[in-house]
């Protein structure tokens, strides 16, 4: 199908765009990789009556190393994130659970920014971002810069902190280097959005586990951490018992939808089994 | 479906969609494809992949579905594989494509084609363009896969027709270098 | 009987060409009806019913017609008199109850998904615009979505019909004298033997064909051209002459390149006949291309059946009397082949086994869903997964490997040819022989070994390993039994070879292949034939100008039936060149031999090459008297029997009992299609077809809401596999030829799909039975599998119920 008609700017630098979108007001959206928005647009679930287009925008393209953290411009694509070895040393876990985002073709259009803004809760970019401690960069009318940690980015269905005539620009993300991370997506067939997926990334010491961060994908209205089985990870060895043990508790005070992948019971089940086998894999690496 | 129309609910999208009455505005671009230079005007909201087939006639790009799923679409943008059907054409201005009809040159057709016409990974052919240009991008992503990586490569192409058993057969042969 | 086959020696048939259509797929040179544009034309949108019952109260259409770029907007009342209508070719009983079905309703909507509306645009882009400007006023009605519901009549689908029942078919092999009566053979084995009793569910499936359909009408010639993405372009032709009043003869039908149909699009449909209507109307050259969710929604569905299975058997496990009681939903209307599909199952649920007693019956419903018609196996599939699941039950309840039982059941290759219990006669076979080499590739009791160590070991992912030994009847088919079963047309096929004066040699199927490879494969036929080569001959199909005579392509009858109409007019050929070759040697016409391309004169070195005789036609100055100067022949082939592929089939899965997720681990099939004319195209269609069995057991499953939306609507919902998804298959096969056709060969299009489906659901179950378990529901779903393990679990203190005590609840709605 074909979308309905808007019209289209596609700014060179950040304040254009916001200049932009102040001057579309609520009729406008803005288009980054677009691989979520182009379908919406096609099924005519959404017509804007102004897309603006962040393409041209390089800066915001940018992963780089601030010194204590990696900072990753929202435009960055799922493919530039997987292949950035600074992403990979420092914060392997949003590697692995980028490099499981829908498709290959998909990865190379679509943007780390553009995922966590559309804030889809079976998307996977969230969980990662939210383990790693993420903080976003948001910029609004004017130029006025914010940020906002991750608890407080992702908001609801489909919502986040980012407001209207506002974008992201950053994904800051401490360095968590040396630790393992793993991604445990459960679909039923690979090109399918996560039932429900666990991210865990854990620093291990001689075996026992020193720190440990768990995200819960599609558990919710938003991405979820899973706190207390974090908890009871540290100073735990990283054993299959003592993992089951922690992972019991992955889905207590989740709500997961039910739907045609799965009920909302089965989903709880699902993430007890996912959280104790992607935390041992992160254990080994 | 059930998924986006949640989603437009959740949105509140349909209560304002608004009836287009008016020709939109009409925007320049000059791309490249299949090594030659087109300047066009063209509505914002036309797909790159409407812009191949509808306007330049480059009619080997297929669409199969409109939710990105089925991959039929796949060309190079600037040397890496998109679903032409999630791109606008707004979007490649200045950039560069590869369809399917770029890939043979001097009449000879590129390694990968010739693998899918070797191993018979194709039947009705329609997916075939798509996972042609699909398994290029992986092959030069990962000149040596193995099984589960060319699988996993061509995860964002459906084939309904060879059980992707021959699919897979041809990656490697291509791959391998052939017939050497 | 041992069959031996004394067929000559071939160069081509056999051999593992590669394909003659790849060249212009593989490049982009092709020619898909969307691709086609012509000077003026329009586009055209569908506006649809997103209600699945409803009164159409009133269509307003103003702001649409004022819309930029439209040329018109079209009710169903302003097409009436036009627009024909959709019919079922096949009525399988006299009283079937038929509702009439408007490509373009014009009061009532009986599924969603039906055009209200038509809007014709000079772009695509405006047509969809003013779509939406269309306000259809709506008073929606009860809609019924469950066949069992449907059977009480308390909401109606048609309320003008008065009931949703269409037909009740019945084949009673006491009835027709060809087997006991079933009844006495259950109430004996209640007595003194075994009586399982089951109900599954066939879901209701999507084709998915990847090529969404499109057609383009251009009416501005002497003949009306149609071309559209169609298995059928003949059977449309007749359907829209004998409803619209067009003279067949100012129809022109072409089914360019067709990206793939699985039965899918053997239909003749509503968008079909409303292009056509808008063209005719505007008079000016019209194209409606559906996108995915139009397709998925508004095109025919596939199987859809609750199967309510009686099997007796001696304590042995020798089968005595098998009962099939099926309700078949057909959606809101009755499909051009319709209630026929779960019919061409009544001779197919006694499979490959020598039953003595047996009785089918199917009652076909209507519901206010999509219509339902023939996908991949069509009937067969259905039929195989009942049988074949039940003899896994029976191999449980008998305590002996599936395979065994499975033996003491099934046709012995002596005692071919073999008329069933249902009446069928099946010519050639060989189940041990597929079996034994299909056990062999397996590693069986290597496979069997490792899940007896998963199970006593505790293994969280349990192994399980699944048997499916079937057969199909297929071929479709002899014109005297599609008669007498009352069908709306013939099963003959067509061909006929042109001898081009250059040498070159066109050959005209009747067939109209989309994928299959026909080009290639009847181009092997002629080359051995007429000893010429392979480049030499071009296949013309898919226009009935080109190929005026044809009954097109589905039920795998393009080779065993089209085929053998290529050999027959190759045959004609030769004979019609032999006297031809006798004048210009100066010979008499009975000393001619014909080899390999050449006519020579028995006993001496004389000879003439048969392009030369081309030639010589071509040229007619030295023709024997009162010969037609033509060496051009065509056939007409009607088949006298069905023709019967089987194989056997091994799969082994893998069941992760914490999650409920399954894994293919291994797939072996070793089938039996006759002769094969090229190894490499029979092995992709097997491949092909084994996904989409298996797609049936684990993935596809098209589901509604409450109010008859469709929730599997895009390919976001309606989960087709990836490659990352499927596995590399082993396959291999016997070669039983057939006795029906020269070349001896099989169909193959649909044995992969029929076989596959009961193999996967056999394997997961036989992974969990010793917990109880004896079905999971398909698709077997990851929860549903999980949620199987966890409430046999919750039930293990109590005692598992005896197969030998009926277990139908007879208080539910009965099976008629």
């Amino acid at each position: 199908m074909i979308p309905a008609q808007f019209d289209y700017v596609a700014p060179e630098s950040v304040e254009d765009a916001l200049a932009a979108l102040a001057a579309a007001g609520d009729e406008a959206k803005v288009l980054a990789g677009g691989q979520s928005l182009l379908p919406v647009l096609r099924m005519r679930l959404n017509a804007p009556e102004v897309v603006v287009d962040l393409g041209r925008i390089p800066e915001l393209r940018e992963i780089s190393d601030d010194g204590e953290a990696i900072v990753i411009g929202s435009m960055a694509t799922h493919s530039a994130v997987v292949a950035s070895d600074l992403v990979r040393e420092h914060a392997a876990l949003l590697a692995r659970t980028v490099a499981e985002v829908a498709d290959p073709q998909v990865r190379h259009r679509g943007t780390v920014g553009g995922a966590l803004v559309h804030a889809d809760p079976a998307g996977d970019v969230g969980a990662a971002a939210l383990a790693l401690d993420a903080e976003f960069t948001i910029v609004g009318p004017g130029g006025s810069t914010r940020t906002v940690a991750g608890a407080d980015f992702f908001v609801d269905l489909f919502e986040t902190a980012v407001g209207e005539g506002e974008l992201l620009t950053r994904i800051r993300i401490p360095k968590h280097t040396g630790w393992g991370a793993h991604y445990e997506k459960f679909v039923r067939v690979a090109h399918q959005w996560s039932i429900v997926a666990v991210a865990a990334t854990v620093r291990v010491e001689g075996g026992t586990i020193a720190e440990a961060r768990v995200g819960l994908t599609n558990m919710g209205s938003t991405p979820l951490r899973a706190r207390s089985v974090e908890e009871a990870l540290v100073g735990r060895p990283a054993t299959e018992d003592a993992v089951r043990a922690a992972a019991a508790s992955a889905a207590d005070g989740t709500n997961p939808p039910s739907d045609l992948n799965g009920d909302s019971d089965y989903r709880k089940h699902l993430a007890t089994v996912l959280t104790r086998r992607a935390v041992l894999a992160a254990a080994q690496g | 479906m059930a998924y986006l129309k949640t989603l437009a609910r959740q949105q509140g999208w349909h209560d304002d969609l608004k009836h287009p009455t008016e020709e939109s505005q009409m925007t320049r671009i000059t791309v490249t494809v299949d090594d030659v230079s087109y300047t066009d005007e063209v509505e914002p909201r036309t797909l790159l992949v409407h812009y191949l087939r509808e306007q330049l006639g480059k009619t080997g790009t297929v669409v199969g579905c409109d939710t990105s799923n089925c991959g039929a679409c796949t060309v190079h943008l600037d040397g890496v594989s998109v679903k032409s059907c999630n791109v606008l054409a707004v979007q490649a201005d200045g950039s560069t494509v590869t369809t399917i009809e770029g890939l043979a040159t001097d009449g000879r057709l590129h390694p990968v084609q010739e693998a899918f016409h070797e191993c018979h990974a194709l039947q009705c052919g329609y997916c075939t363009p798509g996972m042609i240009m699909q398994s290029i991008d992986l092959l030069r992503d990962n000149p040596d896969p193995t099984e589960q990586e060319i699988r996993e490569g061509l995860e964002g192409n459906l084939c309904r027709c060879t059980g992707y058993h021959n699919i897979v057969k041809a990656v490697q042969y291509a791959a391998a270098g052939g017939a050497k | 009987m041992t069959v031996t086959d004394e067929r000559p020696a071939t160069k081509e048939v056999g051999s593992r060409r590669t394909r003659k259509e790849d060249q212009r797929l593989i490049t982009g040179r092709t020619r898909w009806t969307d691709n086609i544009q012509l000077p003026g034309m329009l586009h055209l949108a569908m506006v649809r019913s997103p209600f699945a019952h409803a009164k159409v109260l009133s269509v307003d259409t103003a702001a649409a017609k004022g819309a930029p770029g439209v040329m018109g907007v079209f009710t169903g009342a302003d097409l009436a008199e036009t627009q024909g209508a959709n019919i079922n070719a096949w009525p399988i009983t006299a009283d079937q109850v038929t509702p009439t079905h408007l490509p373009v309703v014009v009061d009532h909507v009986a599924c969603a998904g039906e055009i209200v509306a038509v809007v014709a645009a000079r772009s695509a882009a405006a047509a969809r615009d003013a779509a939406e400007l269309v306000d259809v006023d709506y008073e929606e009605l009860p809609a019924v979505l469950d066949m069992k519901e449907a059977l009480t009549d308390a909401v109606l689908a048609h309320p003008d019909l008065g009931t949703n029942k269409s037909a009740f078919w019945t084949l009673d092999s006491a009835e027709a004298g060809t087997g006991a009566d079933v009844d006495e053979a259950i109430a004996k084995a209640r007595e003194d033997g075994i009586v399982i009793e089951r109900e599954y569910r066939q879901q209701r499936l999507i084709p998915a064909f990847m090529e969404p359909r499109s057609t383009v009408v251009d009416p501005t010639g002497e003949q009306i051209v149609i071309w559209s993405a169609t298995q059928v372009p003949h059977i449309l032709r007749f359907c829209i002459a004998a409803t619209t009043g067009i003279p067949e003869s100012k129809i022109r039908v072409i089914a360019p390149d067709v990206g793939g149909g699985f039965g899918g699009k053997l239909q003749t449909t509503p968008e079909e006949f409303a292009t056509l209507a808008v063209a005719r109307k505007l008079g000016k050259p019209v194209k409606y291309t559906e996108t995915r969710s139009e397709s998925l929604l508004s095109g025919h569905h596939g199987r859809d059946q609750w199967q309510r299975l009686t099997l007796s058997a001696e304590k042995d496990g020798t089968v005595t009397g098998f009962k099939v009681e099926l309700l078949a939903d057909l959606g809101a209307y009755v499909a051009i082949v319709g209630g026929g599909v779960p019919v061409l199952g009544a001779w197919m649920f006694n499979s490959i086994y020598k039953f003595p007693a047996y009785r089918f019956t199917v009652q076909t419903i209507l519901t206010n869903k999509p219509w339902v018609d023939a996908y991949r196996g069509a009937g067969r599939p259905e039929a195989t997964f009942g049988i074949e699941r039940m003899m896994d039950e029976l191999a449980a309840e008998v305590g002996v490997d599936p395979l065994a039982i499975r033996e003491k059941n099934w046709i012995t290759h002596e005692e071919f040819p073999f008329t069933t219990v249902a009446g069928m006669t099946y010519d050639s076979g060989n189940y041990e022989a597929a079996t034994a080499r299909a056990t062999e590739l397996f590693d069986y009791d290597g496979m069997r070994a490792e899940q007896r160590r998963r199970r006593e070991s505790g293994d969280p992912v349990q192994l399980g390993i699944g048997v499916s030994t079937f057969t199909e009847m297929c071929g479709l088919a002899p014109s005297r039994i599609l008669g007498q079963l009352n069908y709306g047309a013939g099963g003959w096929e067509h061909a006929s070879i042109r001898m081009l004066a250059t040498g070159k040699v066109e050959v005209i199927t009747g067939t109209s292949p989309h994928g299959q490879g026909h080009e290639t494969a009847w181009s092997q036929i002629v080359a051995d034939r007429l000893g010429i080569p392979f480049e030499d001959v071009e296949v013309l199909h898919g226009d009935t100008q080109i190929a005026p005579r044809g009954l097109d392509t589905y039920g795998s009858r393009s080779l065993v039936v089209g085929g053998e109409a290529v050999v027959r007019a190759a045959d004609k050929v030769i004979e019609k060149a032999k006297p031809v070759a006798a004048h210009l040697l100066e010979a008499d016409v009975a000393d001619i031999e014909f080899t390999d391309g050449t006519f020579g004169v028995r006993g001496t070195d004389k000879g003439i090459g048969i392009a030369d005789l081309a030639l010589a036609a071509f040229a007619a100055h030295n023709w024997p008297d009162g010969l037609e100067p033509s060496l051009d022949a065509e056939a007409t082939f009607d088949p006298d029997n069905f023709s019967f592929p089987h194989g056997t089939h091994l799969c082994a899965m893998e069941v992760d009992t914490e999650t409920g997720a399954t894994r293919m681990r291994k797939y072996v099939c070793v089938d039996d299609v006759g002769v094969i004319v090229n190894p490499l195209i029979v092995e992709g269609q097997v491949h092909g077809g084994l996904v989409q069995g298996i797609a049936q057991a684990l993935w596809e499953g098209a589901e509604f809401d409450d109010n008859g939306t469709l929730v599997t609507g895009s390919f976001v919902d309606y989960t087709l596999p990836t490659a990352a998804d499927t596995i590399s298959f082993v396959t291999d096969h016997t070669t039983s030829p057939s006795t029906t056709n020269t070349l001896g060969t099989k169909g193959v299009g649909e044995a992969g799909t029929i076989a596959s489906t009961p193999a996967v659901v056999n394997a997961i179950v036989d992974a969990l039975r010793p917990r109880g378990i004896h079905d999971v529901e398909m698709p077997c779903t990851p929860e549903r599998v999980w949620r199987a393990i966890r409430s046999a679990g919750a039930d293990s203190a109590g005692a598992a119920p005896s197969a030998a005590q009926p277990h139908f609840d007879e208080s539910e709605g009965d099976v008629q």
